[in-house]
């Protein structure tokens, strides 16, 4: 920091304390929260639950109140999937919209481009998209929080339960970027330490929905397992190919984690019998309260039950307003330091905790099967096991390069 | 690990046969469009991706997958016809890339336009259930369905090729993509081939989708990787020529197939490297013909 | 209409002074938008755009690839900044001009060996043949992750060093470097360079016949377009402080297709209301609706259709050298 912005910031803090009436009088306005998610593009479905998920958030923020007295007011805005398009709009919102806080993101590598810009603009950024990244060294900050799973967390459970549970012989298939590739890299981590093999591991390209060239080496080698590493419309493309070459007859088959629009799409002939991870599952409320008071709140607003990542969303809009509560203000630096101070909560699952040294949230999973027949329009999978949450599931701060 | 057994490196070979196949389609339907009236059908990958979603519309309507096979890519043919003649046909006589940037435009409608309708989330497309397992073979293990992608194209063009050869229309139709200008000159009213020759492209294309969408699913983006791939092809082949739009697209097949098995990080280049090399060495494609659109 | 001639004669004087006419216009233009952060996206795919137009409004030549210019601008500054951390925002902007010129160069030569959609075909391979070898390099571009920690410099030294972090601030500075840009290609279009590109443009053959080195020329072209190209993505690395991917994908070579036409393909500042119309829109449109770019592709074909010399081709009309007559 230059010499003329320290003192333009020493000012401004020096008045500010000095003329707190000042601060309670502009009080009156909402406070508002930015929302960059992908709107348009391959992944809208999971996009739209986010908003519905963050929506619900605020309606119950305003229904008792607000935050501090004051409207809650959350701004969508498409980020394309792209990074340059997710920073322009994090720039409007914070420039033009004058947000206090960011929650968002859907796509690991357009987030990092949000997080660039809310480092800058020194705003609070509660991040909702997987990635091994936001959360360590260099792109992690005070100020960036993340909310969701990572594929370290998800892969070294799931890969866990698969190693214990359904074989030790695998065959990895993954899509080649870094969601890809951070989960193949923990999941041969993780089968090596349970002392399996991983038969063979295939790279290809996202978004390619052509798979069947990558099918007859995998049968020739009759893995125990075949883990797929496919996100969205691929991971529908490649079970069907692999059910039309009779595969699933011959090897078990399992992914890091299930989405909700994706098993609505293929429905139980796709997806029965294969096994994933997840951070929710709505069929929970009839073992959780939490998760029954959110699901009834969710389906009376929208007619239908929570996804997965619509939770995330409604959870980083409740901690932003958990953390003005705590710190009794809505400047930034001061909400994360009193959601490091009160790292536990609970908005929808169970308990959660952020761990202090990189903002990082710990959280339970579920492993979940597809089953034969779908209970009704949404009962698609059934939960296998709990992973409760912890914090040797993800890397060390060390690690992260964070003391 | 370097085993590689006889019946998946054969597997291999057949599932090439079929991505190519899909490119054949796309290619024969860019490059006539392409030679006959040197018109660059950028939306040729939405078109393709109505197939598919025409397709499920059918057959959830009539419960019949054939019905619905030879219905969408009629109906996609139909809305070639209604492009040709409403939009295509305002940029006769004007630059070259007009009607490329149009389709573009076009492109990003039709893509936004499905989701309108049908959601975002894709939809599913079943074949028919004597096709939904394995056959096996003796030599390999193969699935049903795509052994019926390649007996159903292979006859498209079959018919295609005898449509070509053997009608008067379709003699204009060769004249005119080997010399448009001579064809004019001899009298012979092009407009009325024109929209035949675009509808025929795009029922194709049509057909490609809904051929596709069992093996691939159906959704909205199905069409803009496609698209790129498609022009590839035909470049590879040769723009205006009907058999390198066959050539091109069985190799390109294979390239991808071959690729894909034994290398798979270099897959999504290699098609580009490929018309790099064609090009650079062959200057107007495989069986391209020097002097079109240069 | 009584403001119909002064619309003429303003847009008759902005055409013939146009480096006066972008200084002043966009002195003020961040007070124009609803946020100043637009403008300096508008300002930076202007220039972009304006690369793009040399090598096809004035030279003829469409490349579907020009993305890779942009890129190469971007993760020349990225990677000299944030990877070999240089140090200076000068040598930073440098690097990224240099390897945009030299891909310019390199790439030029191989696609100008083949004309109409092959050499766009070509442009396009290469482009992507780039992207390629950015995707899977990780730790030079850092991937699909895209190129983050990218510094914000300052300008000058020490004490007296202007700190480029706020928005207004850092417009000015691409104002600056886009004004020259600006300059320069006034320049080139004014010289005899200039006016054999045109020539080639409207007739390559007759070029040919009256002894020009018509390939040298194309390719000094292609070069010149992949330098403004080149600063329009350094400019924008340090404006966003990350290099994504998508920076050299096919869909940014088509977005500059778009602005250029919207604006007034073979016009000086086509390319600039081109890019302001365009992201004004997408900026505006988004916030209402998610089916926005259906209007974007509505409103580009319509243009195609009953518009083609785009916005400010039409109200210049007839006064300048179109592209191929219009």
């Amino acid at each position: 920091m230059d010499r003329r912005s320290f003192l333009a910031t020493t000012a401004a803090g020096a008045a500010a304390t000095a003329f707190p009436a000042v601060l309670r009088a502009q009080g009156k306005d909402p406070i508002r929260i930015g929302f960059p998610l992908p709107l348009t593009g391959p992944f809208g479905a999971l996009a739209a639950d986010q908003q519905r998920g963050a929506q619900l958030g605020a309606d119950e923020l305003n229904a008792k109140g607000g935050i501090l007295g004051r409207k809650v007011e959350v701004l969508f805005r498409d980020d394309q999937l792209k990074p340059a398009v997710g920073a322009q709009r994090t720039k409007e919102l914070i420039e033009n919209e004058k947000v206090q806080f960011i929650v968002g993101g859907l796509a690991a590598h357009v987030q990092m481009a949000i997080n660039e810009q809310t480092k800058k603009s020194k705003v609070l950024f509660i991040s909702v998209s997987q990635s091994d990244e936001i959360s360590a060294k260099p792109d992690t900050s005070p100020i960036t929080f993340h909310e969701a799973l990572n594929p370290t967390i998800t892969s070294r459970a799931v890969g866990g339960w698969i190693a214990d549970n359904l074989g030790k012989k695998w065959w990895i298939i993954y899509a080649d970027y870094a969601w890809g590739k951070q989960n193949n890299a923990v999941l041969h981590d993780v089968l090596k330490k349970k002392g399996g093999t991983v038969l063979g591991a295939t790279p290809y390209p996202l978004g390619s929905a052509e798979f069947s060239a990558h099918l007859p080496k995998i049968q020739a080698a009759r893995p125990e397992v075949l883990v797929t590493v496919t996100p969205g419309a691929d991971n529908i493309a490649f079970l069907k190919q692999v059910i039309s070459y009779g595969m699933k007859k011959e090897m078990r088959i399992a992914q890091p984690l299930h989405w909700l629009p994706q098993l609505k799409e293929g429905g139980p002939e796709l997806y029965a019998d294969i096994y994933g991870g997840t951070n929710f599952y709505w069929e929970l409320q009839d073992t959780i309260p939490q998760v029954k008071r959110y699901v009834e709140a969710f389906q009376k607003k929208f007619n239908m039950p929570p996804g997965d990542y619509g939770c995330y969303a409604y959870s980083g809009v409740m901690e932003v307003a958990r953390g003005c509560e705590l710190a009794k203000s809505t400047d930034s630096e001061a909400v994360a330091k009193a959601l490091r101070a009160n790292p536990v909560y609970d908005h929808y699952k169970g308990k959660q905790w952020w761990r202090p040294c990189d903002n990082k949230s710990f959280q339970d999973l579920w492993i979940v099967k597809g089953r034969d027949k779908a209970k009704g329009d949404w009962g698609l999978v059934e939960v296998v096991s709990r992973i409760p949450a912890n914090e040797e599931l993800d890397r060390t701060c060390a690690e992260k390069g964070l003391a | 690990m370097l085993e590689i057994p006889l019946s998946a490196l054969t597997a291999q070979v057949f599932t090439g046969l079929v991505i190519g196949m899909v490119f054949v389609l796309l290619a024969i339907g860019l490059s006539l469009i392409f030679g006959l009236m040197t018109v660059v059908n950028f939306a040729h990958g939405s078109l393709y991706m109505l197939g598919a979603y025409f397709g499920v519309f059918l057959i959830g309507l009539t419960g019949n997958f054939w019905l619905g096979l030879v219905l969408a890519p009629l109906m996609v043919g139909a809305l070639g016809l209604l492009i040709e003649r409403v939009l295509i046909r305002r940029l006769y006589g004007r630059s070259p890339d007009d009607p490329l940037l149009l389709t573009f435009g076009l492109s990003l409608i039709l893509v936004e336009g499905v989701k309108l309708v049908w959601g975002k989330i894709g939809l599913t497309l079943d074949p028919p259930r004597a096709f939904a397992g394995a056959l096996n073979l003796g030599f390999m293990t193969f699935p049903a369905y795509r052994l019926f992608v390649i007996v159903v194209t292979a006859a498209v063009l079959v018919g295609l090729w005898l449509f070509l050869a053997r009608t008067n229309v379709g003699l204009i139709i060769r004249a005119g993509s080997r010399d448009p200008l001579m064809v004019r000159a001899l009298g012979i009213d092009l407009s009325r081939i024109w929209l035949l020759v675009f509808g025929i492209g795009t029922a194709l294309a049509g057909l490609a989708g809904i051929l596709a969408g069992p093996m691939r699913g159906v959704y909205a983006e199905m069409g803009v990787t496609m698209v790129i791939e498609s022009f590839v092809v035909v470049v590879v082949g040769g723009m205006g020529s009907l058999v390198g739009a066959v050539v091109a697209g069985i190799l390109m097949g294979q390239v991808v197939g071959l690729t894909t098995f034994f290398a798979p990080k270099l897959a999504e280049i290699m098609v580009f490297v490929v018309m790099a090399v064609v090009l650079l060495v062959r200057p107007s494609g495989l069986f391209g013909e020097a002097g079109l659109l240069e | 209409m009584s403001g119909r001639p002064a619309v003429r004669a303003l847009t008759v004087w902005v055409a013939a002074h146009p480096v006066l006419s972008f200084f002043v216009f966009f002195a003020i233009f961040p007070f124009l938008l609803p946020y100043k952060a637009l403008a300096t996206q508008v300002l930076i795919f202007g220039l972009f755009a304006l690369g793009f137009n040399l090598l096809y409004g004035y030279t003829g030549l469409l490349s579907f690839g020009h993305a890779a210019y942009y890129g190469l601008g971007a993760y020349g500054t990225g990677i000299a900044l944030a990877k070999l951390q240089v140090g200076s925002l000068w040598a930073g902007l440098g690097a990224g001009l240099l390897l945009a010129a030299a891909g310019g160069a390199v790439i030029g030569f191989f696609c100008l060996q083949r004309r109409g959609i092959y050499f766009a075909m070509l442009t396009l391979a290469f482009a992507q043949l780039l992207y390629f070898i950015a995707f899977h390099l990780p730790d030079w571009t850092g991937g699909d992750d895209g190129l983050r920690g990218i510094p914000q410099l300052k300008l000058g030294l020490g004490e007296s060093s202007l700190s480029l972090d706020s928005t207004l601030g850092f417009y000015y500075f691409s104002y600056a470097l886009v004004g020259l840009a600006v300059a320069g290609l006034k320049r080139i279009l004014d010289s005899p360079f200039g006016a054999v590109l045109q020539a080639i443009r409207e007739n390559r053959d007759r070029a040919v016949a009256c002894g020009y080195d018509v390939n040298r020329v194309r390719l000094l072209s292609f070069v010149f377009s992949a330098l403004f190209a080149g600063l329009a993505g350094s400019l924008d690395a340090l404006r966003l402080t990350v290099v994504p991917i998508e920076a050299l994908y096919w869909t940014t070579s088509g977005q500059v297709v778009m602005m250029t036409l919207l604006g007034g393909a073979g016009t000086f500042f086509g390319p600039f209301v081109g890019a302001a119309t365009f992201l004004v829109l997408e900026d505006r449109l988004s916030v209402f609706t998610e089916s926005w770019p259906l209007v974007i592709g509505a409103i580009f074909s319509a243009f195609v259709l009953f518009l083609p010399s785009g916005i400010w081709g039409t109200l210049t009309g007839g006064l300048l050298h179109g592209h191929q007559g219009r």
